[in-house]
């Protein structure tokens, strides 16, 4: 199959401002007082600050603003869904409908200082304490640099061949051109301090008690290792494949053109990760690209901004379908079956009606979920759960007091990155001060 | 429809916008452009005797800007005219002939000796040029070689040499002045004495318009070096308004017709200079930022705000406000405002509160019950304007006048009584 948009995979969505642009855009930003953004922020980055510092020609100082708060401030300028955070909390939407591009400005400033190759820090003198850090995700990653910065040594155990979690494995290419993960990777562990070591399952290659009995306290960020099935007749017939997979192989295929995307895709789930697959399906080369919603389009965790993006892209989105049964032939996938659903009386249900949609790929996209048995192993340590994930406190801390987690294994979190990241930096604090205490 | 048509010393223009006296004025070719695009009239670039000046040959301007870049200071230490005298007259004669019906004034400048002065008033005249403007108020380059501020800061020498200039020549008279000195009236008044028809004013004012942190020179920078410029533009308006109007209220100067220069943009910046007492204005920044279109804008919006106003002449505007410049101690102390903000306008940047907050009287709130909420405290708000000056969106925040009642910050009740500083009880040599 010849594929026309293939290339777009490897293109900005937006393109980088330019000097004069964020010069122009800093300009708009009113220096708030206790400023919207900053509250909306979840790592609670000073924006009105980082901005100002652009505008006054010094995007070092204003990267290291950034960094201050968020180390991933790179890649949450390129993943963060800003329109559902700090960009509508912006007093410019009510002046003028019209935020300030809060997300591309922080781009500019942190591409600049990545680009010197320097980091504005310096580590603090060696303290001879040491973490264990499992998962090399943005949580990981996040709790990693700020201990590494107070002088404790840091090893970083990863199942996968590459660090990044879900910025290296799991959003579209688009999001994070010109191979933007590792390059941050890179950069976050250039404060030094910091060792990685891939290949490492939790429960299989490294166990959680031998961490705790090696290190002086560890921290968990293991993220979500398994995915919802659709537990529906046929959700084994071939070309029915999970998303998150889809995209992983896409992320890491040397040649991207030569992956079968299907020609004729539906894709069912309504999140980032449902909308990751359908765009990138669409410039894959798929003729049809159908994203069956089961609720209204309100109720989808993809941000009005991500739905829009799939239409451009030529996605079409259909709500009120619950899928029933996957039809195949000869043990392939050639249709599904969904259930019409309303929402009018305020209730979502059947209406009775279905619909069939053919199909010859189907990417289930129905959510992820945390594998939580890595974590009984025997003699290992019985953390307290909530809602199926790790419960924490609000300095992240799980029920065992030398064991902090974050990111989305633990519960009440927002599965996104930007909230991966605070909770790294909130725990990296909480075993700062609980390593100085001796 | 307003009539824009404009008289000055009897020197008629269709409008009352000339071109100040700078590299826009020039040469012929940028004169009959701003004659072509509507201009009213021009002072022409300073000229003075042969050998001319020579300028620098690399940068001669520095600009201020604000951080969207917009031009709002501009500075420059380029000299008088640098052709020969006799180009500059011969264009002046032809541009005068094919365009009667616009003001033709010319800036002059020579060394302070009564022949020099009478030599070229005479060839000015030959011209058939409608006035002249000595130029007293440059502040760099001629200043140091004895001419331009040299002369304008000594207010004896402006009266020496305006007594030989209407000795010597039966054209109207123009004295422009310089800031850069500590009473403007002063120069003022020795140009009325010396029997100068009006003045113009202001100058440029001497400036360093920014310093290169990369090679420690100050810009505009040649071959390392700096040297002080004259300052204009958008942001010298308030200083040329006030000394616009202290010649204005000056008993002594009250009379003598003033044409406004300093940094006029607009026509509303137009409509303020005429009001303090200018018969006309004259521009140069603006149209070295945006070209001479402008005039257009200039001319339409006066001519709007005049019909809409009720005014039909220029001459209706001219000293209107002029009567309401006072002294300080004037100044009714029983004038009592509260600022205001509008809800529904607020976009809720917090800038008024934290102003307030910082740096003035605590009295804006922050947070109503629970809720992020901007309100002014009427028992701390002095009525001072810094909040209305540091919203972002117009009129949200008004002051608005306590007529009657009592003033909540003082507990006093509010009087209709005029009364200022000079009876005040707290005033040691108020008058009772």
């Amino acid at each position: 199959m010849v594929s026309p948009n293939v290339e777009l995979l490897q293109q900005d969505l937006h393109p980088p401002l330019s000097r004069h642009e964020a010069a122009v855009e800093s300009d708009r930003c009113y220096f708030c007082y206790d400023a919207p953004c900053v509250t909306a922020c979840p790592t609670g980055i000073d924006i009105p600050l980082f901005i100002r510092q652009i505008s006054t020609g010094n995007p070092g100082g204003s990267a290291r603003t950034i960094f201050n708060e968020n180390i991933l401030g790179g890649m949450c300028a390129r993943v963060c869904p800003t329109e559902t955070l700090c960009e509508q909390a912006c007093v410019r939407n009510a002046a003028e409908d019209n935020p300030v591009r809060i997300g591309e400005l922080q781009r500019f400033a942190t591409d600049h200082q990545m680009a010197t190759g320097r980091q504005p820090y310096r580590r603090a003198p060696d303290t001879g304490r040491r973490v264990a850090v499992v998962g090399a995700g943005p949580a990981g990653l996040a709790c990693a640099h700020r201990l590494s910065l107070y002088g404790h040594h840091v090893d970083v155990y990863d199942a996968r061949p590459k660090a990044g979690g879900l910025n290296e494995y799991g959003i579209a290419a688009y999001k994070t051109v010109d191979d933007f993960a590792q390059r941050e990777v890179e950069y976050i562990l250039s404060i030094g301090g910091i060792t990685i070591r891939h290949h490492q399952v939790l429960g299989r290659d490294v166990r959680l008690e031998n961490l705790q009995r090696d290190y002086h306290a560890v921290f968990l960020g293991l993220g979500l290792a398994g995915v919802n099935e659709l537990r529906i007749e046929g959700d084994t017939l071939d070309g029915v494949v999970d998303a998150v997979a889809f995209i992983a192989a896409l992320r890491q295929a040397e040649d991207p053109a030569g992956l079968d995307a299907g020609s004729r895709v539906l894709v069912i789930g309504g999140g980032m990760t449902a909308i990751d697959a359908a765009v990138q399906s669409r410039m894959l080369g798929a003729d049809e690209v159908t994203l069956a919603y089961r609720r209204g389009i309100e109720h989808m965790k993809a941000s009005r901004f991500e739905q829009d993006l799939a239409r451009v892209n030529g996605v079409v989105i259909r709500t009120g379908l619950q899928p029933l049964r996957v039809l195949g032939d000869e043990g392939r996938v050639t249709g599904v079956e969904f259930a019409c659903m309303s929402g009018d009386d305020g209730t979502w249900g059947p209406t009775g009606a279905t619909v069939i949609l053919p199909c010859d790929r189907v990417l289930k996209a129905i959510g992820q979920t945390f594998v939580s048995g890595v974590l009984d192993e025997e003699g290992g340590a019985a953390l307290a759960m909530e809602q199926g994930r790790i419960r924490v406190d609000n300095e992240r801390r799980t029920s065992d007091e030398r064991i902090w987690a974050g990111g989305d294994c633990v519960a009440g979190g927002e599965d996104l990155t930007v909230a991966a990241v605070q909770d790294g930096k909130l725990a990296a604090e909480s075993i700062h001060s609980v390593l100085s205490k001796g | 429809m307003a009539d824009l048509s404009s008289e000055f010393l009897g020197i008629k223009s269709p409008n009352p916008f000339w071109l100040a006296s700078a590299p826009p004025t020039d040469k012929e070719y940028n004169v009959v452009r701003a004659f072509e695009a509507g201009w009213g009239g021009v002072v022409w670039k300073t000229l003075g005797e042969d050998p001319a000046v020579v300028n620098v040959n690399g940068p001669r301007y520095g600009a201020m800007h604000s951080t969207d870049r917009t031009l709002i200071g501009f500075n420059n230490i380029e000299l008088i005219t640098d052709r020969p005298l006799q180009t500059n007259l011969e264009e002046i004669a032809r541009v005068k002939r094919d365009w009667p019906d616009r003001a033709m004034v010319v800036s002059l400048m020579v060394p302070c000796e009564e022949k020099n002065w009478r030599d070229i008033l005479a060839k000015v005249e030959d011209t058939g040029a409608d006035g002249v403007e000595l130029n007293f108020g440059c502040p760099h380059g001629m200043s140091e070689r004895g001419m331009g501020a040299a002369v304008g800061q000594v207010p004896e020498y402006i009266q020496m040499v305006s007594e030989w200039c209407k000795l010597h020549t039966r054209l109207p008279v123009i004295v422009k002045l310089t800031p850069n000195i500590t009473d403007i009236r002063l120069p003022a008044r020795a140009a009325n004495t010396g029997g100068a028809d009006a003045v113009s004013l202001i100058n440029t004012i001497n400036s360093i318009i920014s310093v290169n942190l990369e090679t420690m020179s100050p810009e505009p920078s040649i071959d390392g070096w700096g040297s002080h410029g004259g300052y204009c533009g958008p942001a010298v308006k308030p200083i040329a308004l006030n000394m616009v109007a202290e010649i204005a209220r000056d008993p002594e100067t009250a009379s003598l017709p003033i044409s406004a220069i300093g940094g006029i943009t607009t026509w509303r910046d137009a409509a303020e200079f005429l009001a303090l007492g200018a018969s006309n204005v004259q521009v140069c920044t603006a149209v070295m930022t945006y070209g001479f279109r402008i005039i257009e804008e200039l001319t339409q919006g006066l001519s709007d705000w005049m019909d809409d106003s009720g005014y039909q002449h220029v001459s209706d505007i001219v000293g209107k406000a002029t009567p309401n410049v006072k002294d300080w101690q004037q100044l009714n102390l029983n004038f009592i405002s509260k600022a205001r903000i509008d809800q529904d306008l607020c976009i809720q940047c917090g800038r008024c509160h934290v102003v307030c907050e910082d740096t003035s009287h605590q009295a804006i709130t922050a947070m109503v019950d629970g809720q992020r909420h901007f309100e002014v405290i009427d028992e701390e708000c002095v009525g001072c304007n810094l909040c209305v000056s540091v919203c972002p969106v117009e009129h949200c925040i008004t002051m608005q006048q306590q007529l009657d009642g009592v003033d909540a910050r003082t507990g006093q009740a509010i009087s209709p009584e005029y009364a200022n500083w000079t009876t005040h009880p707290n005033n040691p040599s108020a008058q009772r």
